[in-house]
């Protein structure tokens, strides 16, 4: 049996074990050979791979809680930059960064008798730029993709907006410009002061939050990070997650974090402290 | 041969002006929402695909039905099917324009629809679902059309054919696999994330396709003068029933897995989908699809029952009426519940419900306007050509 005959059985052999998942995982997983087939079968449960950067965030949900209207200026702050639009309807609406009640952030949860302090809170929630991203699984023009730096981005000028990654996201990070953000209506602007460092999008392309990785290749952290610590020190951490002298490896070293819906196997590159 | 197509009673001419006058009512609900954009839909934030994605799960079906036609026919040699085999053939050619034509109604951007052939990405399941779609269409409009040629000059088809057709019958299966999926392949969607998903897609399609076509062959018997023979029909009967009863067999599979396991995640979607989902944020409780669903349920039992009823009746129309409601609960089940339930709860577990709008309607009768537009046409031709061959053969 020559060299490539057996490179071919074998590949066809690991395929039909790996069945229905074999052409989800696509091109790399194939690639990784015989040793570790499956990364999604691993699921959050194992350690992740450390090689290069892998940009992530810790969310300090105590502090936002103790600064009341700091969260939401983290949200200004992203969005005003970003030309998100403001359609005052939740038909349209686009969102990058927001806030929600424990029970609907990590709704896998237990809400069973928790204490009033955290059924109160408003959590933030963003795109989790996952290691395993399913989004990215799903898109069909690669108009979504990984960074080197671990950011998953958006190609606005490529994406066709079927809206696949929108039904595969499991977090609800995406949105879709249903129509024209840069219109107006009543006189008055979805865009309310544009920002010409920033292009807006045009109808009709999938959109959401980039981890501010225009700002992150400068090596400054993103917008809500920057707010954020103006308010706390320490209210949200940014860094690298695989370099261990990185202050978030430090922090995550230090306290307990949870991940949103770590069962999925999505490994979400943000921590919350709760 | 096509000339055929151009020769037709009153009736043949004034269905077809009717297609048209639906189609220009679409063509104009699209401007609309080609001009706006897919806000002008009723699809939202949390639901993200609507009635267009809905019809084409559904539409694929019935283009993988038209399997049950071909299949008895060119591998087992089934010659009682002679005369619907080509009806499945073109029914699949008009199910998978509709499919096509309902997902680039369903792109934000349909300019840029080719850029899944310019970038292409084999990690997508769209990606496939492109190939095996496309490649449907290719298969049935050569094979379908070469044999109706060769019938026409009154020769068997040629032999080169022959891998096309063979071809074709897995790539009926490709088609209705890829498409189921689209869905179960996603994590944090429950509803979809089932193995079954795929075996109960073609149950249902099995059953559709060919009650659709039988539906079709009794009108064509009454207006055209083409009967398709009565072993063929209650063959026929035999496919659409056991088909009709795997895909509620499947459903009760589901159904036993979400609420025997007590998984909350499992039980959602079905609980909204036929009893009404409460937010437990808010306490209202979401209910708009539960009438559809219990009917579904209803129409699709009571149908299963009066098909093997009207076989032993020799009835037609209540046959007819069996493939009707067995066709329209099926609808229901895949072109309504399937997709929009899925999104129900959304991964933050709020409640968000869906309805359609005027303009989404319009785009949506518009393509089935062009489906039946397109499969007139094409069954036009198949029964004057069989008529003209048949007529010859009697004369020699």
């Amino acid at each position: 049996m020559d060299n490539t005959r057996r490179k071919f059985l074998k590949l066809a052999g690991l395929t039909a074990a790996a069945g229905v998942a074999a052409p989800m995982l696509g091109s790399k997983a194939l690639a990784a050979g015989g040793g570790h087939g499956a990364p999604a079968a691993a699921g959050g449960h194992h350690e992740e791979v450390p090689s290069g950067v892998r940009y992530g965030l810790v969310i300090d949900t105590g502090k936002f809680n103790d600064n009341p209207g700091l969260a939401e200026r983290c949200q200004k702050v992203c969005h005003d930059y970003h030309n998100v639009p403001k359609f005052n309807n939740s038909k349209d609406e686009i969102k990058w960064i927001w806030t929600d009640k424990f029970a609907n952030v990590f709704p896998e949860k237990s809400h069973y008798k928790k204490d009033e302090r955290l059924n109160a809170m408003n959590i933030l929630a963003l795109c989790n730029h996952c290691d395993n991203p399913p989004c990215v699984r799903a898109c069909p023009t690669k108009a979504t993709f990984k960074n080197a730096d671990g950011a998953v981005m958006m190609d606005f000028h490529r994406c066709i907006g079927c809206r696949f990654c929108m039904a595969a996201c499991p977090y609800g990070a995406r949105s879709f410009n249903w129509r024209s953000p840069r219109g107006s209506e009543d006189g008055k602007p979805f865009i309310e002061k544009y920002n010409h460092r920033f292009p807006s999008r045009m109808r009709g392309v999938v959109e959401k939050c980039s981890l501010c990785s225009w700002r992150t290749k400068q090596g400054k952290d993103p917008l809500c990070v920057e707010e954020a610590n103006k308010g706390v020190e320490g209210a949200m951490v940014f860094g690298d997650l695989n370099d261990p002298n990185s202050e978030i490896s430090h922090v995550l070293r230090k306290r307990f974090t949870i991940q949103r819906k770590p069962s999925l196997g999505t490994k979400p590159s943000i921590f919350y402290i709760i | 041969m096509v000339d055929k197509v151009l020769k037709g009673n009153g009736l043949y001419w004034g269905w077809l002006t009717l297609l048209l006058m639906v189609m220009g009512a679409g063509a104009v609900a699209y401007l609309v929402q080609f001009n706006y954009g897919l806000g002008a839909t009723g699809m939202s934030r949390d639901v993200t695909w609507g009635i267009y994605i809905s019809q084409f799960t559904f539409l694929v079906g019935v283009a993988a039905g038209g399997l049950m036609l071909v299949l008895p026919y060119y591998l087992h040699d089934y010659k009682s099917f002679g005369r619907i085999t080509l009806l499945g053939e073109f029914m699949a050619i008009a199910a998978v324009v509709m499919c096509l034509m309902f997902i680039l109604a369903d792109l934000g951007q349909p300019m840029r629809a080719l850029n899944v052939i310019l970038h292409p990405t084999p990690n997508s399941m769209l990606f496939y679902d492109m190939i095996v779609l496309n490649g449907y269409l290719f298969l049935n409009i050569l094979c379908g059309f070469v044999v109706l040629a060769s019938e026409y000059r009154g020769i068997k088809y040629p032999n080169w054919v022959k891998p096309f057709i063979y071809l074709s019958i897995p790539w009926a299966i490709s088609i209705h696999t890829v498409t189921a999926f689209l869905y179960c392949g996603l994590p944090g969607r429950h509803f979809w994330l089932t193995a079954v998903l795929a075996p109960r897609f073609l149950a249902s399609a099995f059953a559709a396709g060919p009650a659709l076509l039988l539906v079709i062959a009794l009108i064509m018997k009454r207006t055209a003068n083409f009967d398709v023979g009565e072993t063929a029909k209650n063959k026929l009967v035999t496919i659409i029933g056991y088909a009709a009863i795997i895909n509620f067999f499947l459903l009760g599979c589901e159904v036993f897995v979400g609420y025997y396991s007590n998984i909350p995640g499992h039980m959602h979607t079905l609980d909204y989908l036929f009893f009404g989902l409460a937010d437990h944020s808010t306490g209202v409780i979401h209910n708009n699809l539960v009438p559809f669903m219990r009917a579904s349920v209803v129409m699709g039992i009571v149908g299963i029952i009066m098909l093997f009823v009207a076989r032993r009746q020799k009835s037609d129309a209540m046959l007819s009426t069996s493939c009707i409601l067995i066709f329209v609960a099926f609808w229901i089940d895949k072109g309504l519940g399937l997709v929009l339930g899925g999104f129900v709860p959304t991964p933050m577990e709020h409640i968000v419900e869906y309805t359609p709008t005027v303009v989404e309607l319009g785009v949506t009768a518009g393509v089935w306007a062009t489906g039946f537009f397109v499969l007139t046409l094409l069954y036009k031709l198949v029964v004057a050509v069989k008529r003209d061959s048949e007529a010859t053969l009697k004369i020699s």
